[in-house]
């Protein structure tokens, strides 16, 4: 039976963590290569690094922190942020990552999903969604880091994504996110039942219960979290036992 | 030395699979050179992406006659994902012909709420999966890393190495002479994968 997967997540500025991470024994807290190194040993069904790089210059330096943590960890690796062509994706497929998402250039050129699921396969292709709810049922979604919104109704623009030939959704709910309340368990539920591609549930995660729930009554395929596993207030085999206690599969 | 080539047809995450080698203690070398691969003592065949890609630059560099040289040869083989694939006679995916190697055809989920199958997934090993070599190691149940959307449905169902059920019972990967072929990625599959790549490095002679 196909496992639900737990995806830590880790912001990576300039090849360093910036969320403060919170394991005993790392030599260097922000070593994303030596943290990416610790969840592969805890199970991590994924990693998923997103580059908060703000200048174009020094994305390079992720390309390394990829191919060092390919070398080692032989679990799939997603590299979102700042990736707006065709060249930027081969580059990170050619050094060790597996998939990218993409959010802002998507949404300004559709057809780039098209192009780029074209050329390296549905498969690595996964379009991140930044939510925002607007009323009972209807979500808009931003771009530019949260920062600009723009008119497209999320479920709508899910349904886009998935015609467009991507291979799974990066859904993260921005009333959520930051919020340690749990998911958005509406915004899931009502995207994932909509397509029929993978769903990865973001933002709001703070205990395992809110896990349970958001693939329970959220029908995500996927849950990511970031801050309650980097602060070790939860471990990803401490959410796997509890999920597998309440019925849910899970790679243990 | 064991010289084990992966074949480079321009598609694929050879790298991933090169550096799972490379973690087992066994050099593979890339290659897309004839000569190379027909010469090497054992060859993988890595693939994602899609089926006709994939068999269209297989055969355009003519490399679909050193594949079929190679496993006629009786060295070991091991193919992955659409490396798996091909070796079928066709797909529902596309309209070229596969490499025929196998009896059998891919055909798309039917029965699956999400596609891709992409994730962590079982295998139930049937007595073939219990007795190949490669699979020492790898008991009923354990997971893989899998991301597809079609999948083979050998005529010879005696081959089957391994079953796992996504909506439907599908053929995981099959065991033939010569030929291990898995529709999953071991080199994603941490350290269950290794074994098997590992597994794979000690049959070659």
């Amino acid at each position: 039976m196909l496992a639900k997967r737990i995806i830590p997540c880790l912001d990576v500025k300039e090849g360093r963590v910036v969320k403060g991470i919170n394991f005993e024994g790392l030599k260097d807290a922000g070593d994303p290569v030596e943290i990416a190194g610790v969840y592969n040993k805890m199970n991590a069904d994924e990693l998923v690094f997103l580059d908060i790089t703000a200048s174009h210059e020094k994305r390079k330096i992720m390309i390394e922190v990829v191919r060092k943590t390919a070398e080692k960890c032989f679990i799939p690796l997603t590299v979102g942020g700042g990736i707006s062509t065709i060249e930027d994706i081969r580059q990170l497929l050619n050094n060790g990552a597996d998939k990218v998402s993409i959010n802002t250039p998507a949404v300004r050129d559709p057809r780039f999903i098209k192009k780029a699921s074209s050329i390296f396969g549905s498969q690595c292709i996964v379009v991140a969604i930044d939510a925002k709810m607007q009323g009972p049922g209807l979500w808009k979604i931003f771009i530019n880091g949260g920062r600009t919104p723009v008119e497209k109704n999320a479920v709508l623009w899910a349904k886009e994504i998935e015609s467009l030939g991507a291979g799974e959704i990066l859904l993260t709910s921005m009333d959520a996110d930051g919020t340690t309340d749990g998911y958005d368990i509406q915004l899931t539920k009502t995207v994932s039942t909509a397509v029929s591609i993978p769903v990865i549930a973001s933002g709001g995660a703070g205990n395992a219960e809110h896990i349970y729930r958001v693939f329970n009554e959220g029908f995500a395929d996927a849950a990511l979290a970031a801050s309650i596993f980097h602060y070790n207030k939860l471990s990803v085999p401490e959410v796997k036992e509890y999920l597998m206690r309440k019925g849910i599969p899970v790679r243990i | 030395m064991k010289r084990i080539a992966i074949l480079d047809y321009g598609m694929g995450n050879l790298r991933s699979v090169q550096k799972a080698f490379e973690c087992m203690g066994s050099r593979a070398l890339l290659s897309d050179d004839k000569h190379e691969i027909e010469s090497s003592d054992a060859l993988v065949v890595p693939g994602v992406g899609a089926f006709d890609d994939c068999v269209i630059n297989i055969k355009k560099s003519g490399l679909d006659k050193s594949i079929v040289n190679f496993i006629m040869s009786g060295r070991p083989f091991f193919g992955i994902c659409l490396g798996y694939q091909v070796l079928f006679e066709g797909s529902e995916e596309g309209t070229e012909r596969g490499l025929g190697i196998l009896k059998g055809n891919v055909v798309k989920f039917r029965h699956a709420e999400k596609i891709p199958h992409m994730g962590w997934n079982t295998l139930e090993l049937p007595e073939r999966g219990i007795s190949c070599p490669l699979f020492k190691g790898v008991k009923n149940g354990d997971f893989f890393y899998f991301v597809h959307s079609y999948y083979v449905d050998p005529m010879d169902k005696k081959s089957v190495s391994s079953w796992t059920e996504y909506g439907e019972r599908f053929a995981s990967s099959v065991f033939t002479d010569n030929i291990f072929a898995c529709q999953f990625h071991p080199e994603k599959s941490q350290d269950n994968g290794l074994k098997i790549i590992k597994n794979f490095i000690e049959t070659v002679k």
